[in-house]
């Protein structure tokens, strides 16, 4: 008797939370619904897709396979080729940095109005399709053609054309210049942070310019640039367009390959196998240099 | 003796000129304020003392030396920035030791210098501490360390205490000038605050738009404003017109029905200045009345209505009966708290 007299408020309190426990669930439920749907679904089908049967003439079993992945593991062709992108998406990544950090941070003691004009300049790119910045480089350096290449060999100063297009080099620079803005805008916004009297304290305690901007600037920046570093490569290995106009099919990257086997050679199971692989190896990157991140800068930046 | 010499220093933004023809010599070991509303000027005059900014005209000499011609990093001052500028990458005590690094003082030296300056700010045992992990009153301390353990010749500092509240400014305005004693820097302090301001220094120099007020003692500031804008800045006061009759004798200070007899020099229409803790409540003197009460622990603020405009009387909580809303009083006060300025400013 007591007992229910006990339990009584207790059960309304109870229906009570349940009804407040599900709210969340029922107002997430269309963004919930949208994430599944474009982003879980597929990916699940491909990587279901990576573990099919695929033959010239057979097409597509769905039978659970591991040819694929053991093709991918021994065939050498395919560690190169995975090799060279995160090669040329960390070369990439370091050329951002050394000019995008410098870039934002002389952009940020402009005055005013060249400020904002330097930072369309910079941003401005960001509005034009990827292809067509890529394409601008193969206008200039491509081949006998190019325009820097027909002047260059008129003056006499080269032979030969540069080698810009189907090498790394050439992929590394447009690659740098299309992710540029990426990383200034990270730096940027770290610098915005920085207490507009820190240089001049510095310097009230007898450092000079260069001291500053090393001890005092860069450290306090660091974060921004590597935040910036996380983007550039993440986007730069998986980057489609610029590879595919400067390397072309000579010259492969994870992407690029990827693109191919499922379009050209048909072969779904196998691309699929490569676009889960660099998704895999990029989170593995993303996530433990976030993570280091995080550890080392805990301390001072929370 | 002047140790650091401002001589017409003037500062220009464009067409704005926002420090004009400001002199001052401050002696050595001396503390003195540059005291004002936002937007007068203190911080620019500070920063071209500190070198950040090069005056438009006019010349700082430390020591008889141009200073202007010596880089800011090499100018051996310590200044605490309002934001405190502290390093938010590095450790208390690093945050001090930059300054030594700078100088190149051996690292020995340069630990227990750290440790000396820690514990002269009362954080002792806070050398691992980073900023973000700090009070403000806590950091403020670090930014005073770092700025006085180079030994600077001069401590410039930007309203150093004006982000901490009130009880806690009230403990560094007192653990300040004890420091500033027991070190004898040669002190300059920017500040809003009148307060601060007189409880900190040996002399103020009030400033409004650009330009020097009055220089002078926190009491010859208070007492003998030059301007009308500087007794009002400093502290309540009451101000109302009056008019020196040279027609009787001896002459007589006359506002409507109220007269005294007037001190000499003066003549023509004057503003009587007269502070409200100087008045009292008497047989004689003006006739008012007064229109609100309000009590204040340690005083009574009241406020009047005379004939002369309305008037604001202080009164020590003594003790005795106090009068009440709508009393009618007289107001009265001895001659030499009054100070007259003519037209052309001081009497
Ligand atoms: N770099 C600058 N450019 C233009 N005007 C400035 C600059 N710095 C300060 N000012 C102007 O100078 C005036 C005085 O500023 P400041 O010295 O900071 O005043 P205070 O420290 O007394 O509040 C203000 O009106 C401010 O707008
Ligand atoms: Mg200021």
């Amino acid at each position: 008797m007591s007992a229910a007299v006990d339990t009584a408020p207790a059960n309304i309190a109870a229906t009570a939370d349940t009804r407040d426990g599900r709210a969340p669930w029922a107002l997430t439920a269309p963004a919930l619904m949208l994430f599944v749907g474009v982003l879980v679904i597929p990916l699940a089908m491909t990587v279901m897709l990576s573990f099919h049967d695929w033959g010239q003439y057979k097409g597509i079993e769905p039978i659970f396979i591991l040819k694929n992945w053991r093709e991918i593991a021994t065939d050498p062709y395919y560690a190169e080729m995975f090799w060279r992108t995160f090669r040329i998406a960390l070369l990439t990544t370091l050329i951002t940095a050394m000019f995008g950090a410098p870039e934002a941070y002389i952009l940020n003691r402009m005055s005013g109005r060249w400020k904002s004009f330097f930072l369309l300049v910079i941003l401005g790119p960001l509005l034009i399709s990827v292809v067509a910045r890529t394409l601008g480089w193969a206008l200039l350096f491509g081949g006998n053609n190019g325009l820097v290449n027909k002047f260059l060999m008129s003056l006499g100063l080269i032979g030969s054309p540069l080698p810009f297009m189907f090498t790394e080099t050439g992929m590394v620079i447009a690659l740098a210049h299309v992710m540029m803005p990426f990383m200034v805008l990270s730096v940027w916004t770290a610098l915005q942070r920085l207490d507009p009297q820190i240089e001049n304290a510095a310097l009230s305690l007898g450092a000079g310019s260069f001291t500053i901007i090393r001890r005092i600037v860069l450290p306090q920046i660091m974060p921004g640039v590597l935040s910036g570093a996380i983007i550039v490569f993440s986007l730069s290995a998986s980057a489609f367009a610029t590879p595919a106009i400067i390397g072309g099919r000579r010259l492969k990257v994870a992407a690029t390959l990827a693109y191919d086997e499922f379009l050209n050679t048909l072969d779904w199971p196998l691309g699929a196998a490569v676009a889960v692989l660099l998704l895999v190896a990029l989170v593995l990157i993303v996530v433990g240099s976030n993570a280091l991140i995080e550890r080392r800068y805990a301390e001072v930046f929370r | 003796m002047s140790f650091l010499e401002l001589d017409r220093v003037a500062k220009q933004f464009g067409p704005q000129t926002v420090v004009n023809d400001f002199s001052l010599t401050v002696g050595k070991g001396e503390f003195v304020s540059f005291l004002g509303p936002s937007g007068c000027g203190k911080t620019t005059t500070l920063q071209m003392i500190a070198g950040f900014l090069d005056p438009s005209r006019g010349a700082i000499r430390l020591e008889g030396r141009d200073l202007t011609a010596v880089q800011p990093a090499k100018r051996g001052l310590g200044v605490v920035f309002q934001s405190y500028a502290l390093f938010p990458h590095m450790t208390a005590a690093e945050n001090i030791a930059f300054g030594l690094e700078m100088r190149r003082v051996p690292r020995a030296e340069c630990r227990e210098r750290v440790r000396a300056a820690l514990e002269m700010v009362g954080l002792a045992g806070y050398e691992e501490r980073y900023p973000r992990r700090m009070s403000g009153g806590q950091q403020q301390r670090v930014a005073l360390a770092r700025a006085l353990v180079i030994r600077p010749s001069v401590l410039l500092l930007d309203e150093p205490l004006s982000n901490l509240d009130a009880k806690l400014r009230e403990d560094m305005q007192i653990e300040l000038r004890q420091i500033q004693r027991n070190l004898g820097t040669t002190t300059i302090l920017v500040t809003h605050d009148q307060n601060e301001a007189m409880s900190l220094s040996d002399r103020i120099v009030v400033m409004n738009q650009g330009r020097i007020e009055q220089i002078g003692t926190p009491q010859e500031t208070y007492e003998r404003p030059a301007s009308a804008f500087v007794s009002q800045f400093l502290g309540k006061t009451n101000d109302f017109a009056a008019t020196i009759d040279l027609t009787a004798t001896p002459r007589r200070l006359t506002a409507g029905s109220w007269s005294a007899p007037a001190p000499a020099g003066v003549a023509g229409p004057v503003t009587v200045s007269i502070r409200p803790e100087r008045i009292g409540f008497g047989d004689a003197g003006i006739a008012a009345k007064i229109v609100t009460r309000i009590f204040q622990g340690n005083h009574w603020l009241f406020q009047c209505e005379s004939e002369c405009g309305s008037v604001i009387v202080i009164r020590q909580n003594d003790g005795q009966p106090q009068p009440a809303e709508g009393e009618a009083v007289r107001l009265a006060w001895r001659p030499e708290d009054m100070s007259l300025r003519g037209a052309g400013g001081t009497a």
